[in-house]
């Protein structure tokens, strides 16, 4: 006789908690605990206190048309008609109306080659010379006197082809100069070595709209009789000069993080100092700061805007040309700021994403 | 046939092969450089100076500004000197600074914080915050906030107002204890409290080291500092008399006031440069190994503490240097006043400019004057950063 086994299956094991997904995400992310729900009630009543009537001025109640009557209507919210209107002057400044394709092709142009630059597969030799080519064709576009364009004075360049000009142009002339100045930095010799470091530590210890105010003030007096330069270019020199200051620093921090076992193996291989510096330290150093390099140029590029402040209408000064002056449109600065914040964080934001992206490709070849 | 061998040549040789010979040239030909380009620009300006009649030196300091200036911490009008109206500048300039480096190190350090909560929405909100902030112009920054507190707070007229705090286009009032003999009791009560919790502090962390007994470092102190405080004012009287800003007919009168002009260019400074100084706090934080976090827990910290005496402390060496340019950022940033009108030491230099046409002096003046706060700062900081730096045998 044998007993019979039964065999009784155990009770099923609960399913594991889901940790994907929408609400486990909340449950873990918002009301992980007393004090995280508390902060996430906190601030999503103020949100939802805040974010309706927002979306209610700039959306729902907001006029588009063109419209001074419409825009001032009770109960009217954002007036974007004051862009629809004044997009033209904002962007352009005071060049000629019916010129300004001009600063938009070449404007595009620069871009195009900037983005270019950017994009590993175009690295080469030849990027130089489309450089100075692309430069040549941009002054010949936008100055005119030329193959039948109409000549154009740099005083009536302005908005966003000016901003974007005045930061390119006052990288690519910072570059060399800085370069130079660190390397002299870092020299044995004392009198180069004193003065790179005397001109860093002056330029950046004094704030760029004094440079800008030496630039539009100082710079005529500093000329021989009947030599007068045109302001765009003693705003941009006095731009290249600061840049150049902080640009070194940055290049100097690549030079001081390379080993010394570089600079000791190419001496012992015989190459000269400046074999060494192009060939051997340079490369390395410039790799590892091009983040660098990049966080300088957006900084320049939100720094351009204080050239409106010696009176040159790039960006920030073209809005105030388009709006102060018009009494019509005036109270609807506000709506004009917005827009130009848009163009400016479009630009910034995208050039840090690059930053981040260059990093993470730099950093990649240290990665086993 | 091989080549004789070449000597190297000597240290100390007039050949050009000579590294040191060359050095010396060239450094020769920088200084010639400076000397020509120096005395060409200062040739140039005397010459151009001459033909246009401006008159040089700093002789004009002493004469009359004649011009108002609005707001000052001391008295102020249009019969005082250059001089003067320069220091009234200089005054605005560091007080904004000043006031905007201690706001922005909080919110900054707040907002660095943030980005490692455990709450997303507060990650989410701090994030955004720091993309917005640190993408757009601080002179637009500026400039907006001008232009808010000056459309779309209500007339001076009709102020709205909190309690004993007004708020309208004429600026922020608010009540400020009215002076008199007794308050230095108080201060002198306080001066004691600040000494005594120093020591205190001194005497708990040493008891800490030698005995490993935690007891509080800032909470005790703070009491002990306030109890100074109180005692001085107990003894000085209890003066409880505050002047209390009243709505008059056509202003807000009495207690003290900060204009739109202050508050526009501390809110643009101190929001712009948070978002820098978030992102500095929290790579500084993320610099630590994260071992180190998890060994706290292990002791069973909890996030607060696990922050506050673990984390922070080994992330502040990380922290001070950028944190330092950001401070120096802030002061050279505060120079933006001059596009919203509050009196700063460029605004000032610029109206003495287009008064006198003494442009060399009055850049000059302007330039020295932020060169000797950077150098202040940076050796104030230096200092606090050879505090808290690693000791190293």
């Amino acid at each position: 006789m044998a007993d019979t086994i039964i065999f009784q299956s155990l009770p099923p094991r609960p399913a594991p908690v889901r940790t994907e997904g929408l609400v486990p995400w909340i449950r873990s992310n918002l009301f992980g605990s007393v004090p995280s729900a508390i902060a996430t009630l906190i601030i999503g009543g103020v949100l939802f206190y805040f974010l309706p009537k927002l979306l209610n001025w700039a959306v729902f109640t907001a006029t588009v048309v063109p419209n001074v009557d419409a825009c001032r209507a009770d109960g009217a919210g954002a007036c974007w008609g004051v862009i629809a209107e004044k997009y033209r002057l904002i962007l352009f400044g005071r060049y000629p109306f019916e010129e300004q394709w001009r600063p938009l092709v070449a404007t595009l142009l620069l871009i195009a080659l900037i983005v270019a630059s950017c994009t590993r597969a175009f690295w080469s030799k030849w990027l130089a010379v489309l450089w100075v080519i692309v430069l040549a064709v941009y002054f010949v576009v936008m100055a005119g006197g030329v193959l039948g364009l109409s000549a154009v004075t740099t005083d009536r360049w302005g908005g966003l082809p000016l901003t974007i000009m005045l930061t390119t142009l006052s990288m690519v002339l910072a570059f060399p100069l800085a370069l130079l100045v660190a390397l002299g930095r870092r020299s044995s010799l004392p009198a180069i070595r004193s003065f790179c470091t005397v001109y860093v530590e002056l330029v950046r210890g004094v704030p760029l709209i004094s440079v800008l105010f030496m630039a539009s003030f100082m710079f005529p007096l500093f000329m021989p009789q009947g030599v007068s330069i045109d302001v765009l270019i003693r705003a941009l020199a006095g731009i290249t000069l600061f840049t150049a200051a902080y640009l070194a620093e940055v290049i100097r921090g690549g030079l001081q993080a390379l080993p010394k076992g570089q600079s000791e193996a190419a001496a012992s291989l015989g190459l000269s100092y400046w074999q060494t510096q192009r060939k051997i330290i340079l490369p390395q150093a410039l790799a590892m700061v091009v983040p660098g390099i990049m966080n300088s140029f957006i900084s320049m590029f939100k720094d351009t805007s204080l050239v409106s402040i010696v009176s040159m209408y790039e960006l920030t000064g073209a809005l105030g040309l388009a709006l102060n002056s018009d009494a019509n449109w005036r109270p609807f600065k506000l709506e004009g700021y917005i827009f130009i914040v848009a163009i400016y964080f479009c630009f910034c934001f995208a050039m840090s994403r690059y930053s981040l992206w260059i990093e993470k490709q730099t950093n990649k070849s240290r990665l086993r | 046939m091989a080549d004789a061998p070449r000597t190297p040549p000597k240290k100390r040789d007039w050949s050009w092969r000579s590294q040191a010979f060359r050095g010396l040239i060239y450094q020769i030909v920088l200084l010639a450089l400076v000397a020509a380009t120096g005395w060409f620009l200062a040739h140039n300006t005397a010459e151009n100076m001459r033909v246009r009649g401006i008159q040089g030196g700093f002789d004009f300091l002493t004469t009359t500004a004649g011009f108002d200036i609005g707001e000052s911490l001391f008295h102020f009008d249009s019969n005082d000197p250059y001089w003067k109206a320069f220091l009234v500048g200089i005054v605005n300039t560091l007080r904004v600074a000043a006031v905007g480096i201690l706001l922005t190190t909080i919110l900054g350090t707040l907002i660095g914080i943030g980005r490692f909560s455990r709450n997303g929405l507060v990650r989410g909100l701090c994030q955004t915050y720091v993309e917005l902030f640190r993408n757009v112009p601080i002179l637009i920054q500026l400039l907006m906030w001008y232009l808010l507190a000056t459309e779309l707070l209500p007339d001076i007229t009709d102020a709205r107002h909190i309690g004993p705090f007004y708020l309208s286009k004429g600026g922020l009032s608010f009540p400020i204890p009215e002076w008199s003999s007794a308050h230095l009791a108080t201060l002198a009560g306080l001066g004691a409290g600040l000494v005594a919790a120093w020591a205190y502090r001194r005497r708990t962390q040493r008891r800490f080291e030698e005995t490993g007994r935690l007891g509080s470092l800032f909470f005790a102190p703070l009491a002990i500092v306030i109890v100074g405080a109180l005692i001085g004012w107990g003894a000085g009287g209890m003066p409880t008399a505050w002047e209390i800003p009243k709505k008059g007919e056509f202003a807000v009168e009495g207690g003290g006031s900060l204009t739109p002009e202050f508050l526009a260019v501390l809110m643009g400074l101190v929001l712009y440069t948070a978002a820098f100084v978030s992102e500095v706090v929290r790579s500084g934080i993320q610099s630590v190994a994260h071992g180190q976090s998890e060994a706290a827990r292990a002791l069973g910290l909890s996030r607060g503490q696990e922050m506050q005496k673990v984390l922070l402390p080994q992330a502040l060496r990380v922290i001070i240097p950028p944190m330092t340019n950001q401070y120096l950022n802030l002061t050279k940033n505060s120079s933006l006043a001059v596009a919203i009108g509050y009196p700063d030491v460029v605004s000032i230099g610029n109206t003495a400019i287009n008064q006198t046409g003494r442009a060399v002096e009055c850049i000059a003046l302007i330039m020295v004057v932020y060169l000797i706060t950077s150098l202040a700062t940076s050796v104030l900081m230096g200092w606090y950063n050879k505090k808290a730096a690693i000791k190293e045998r």
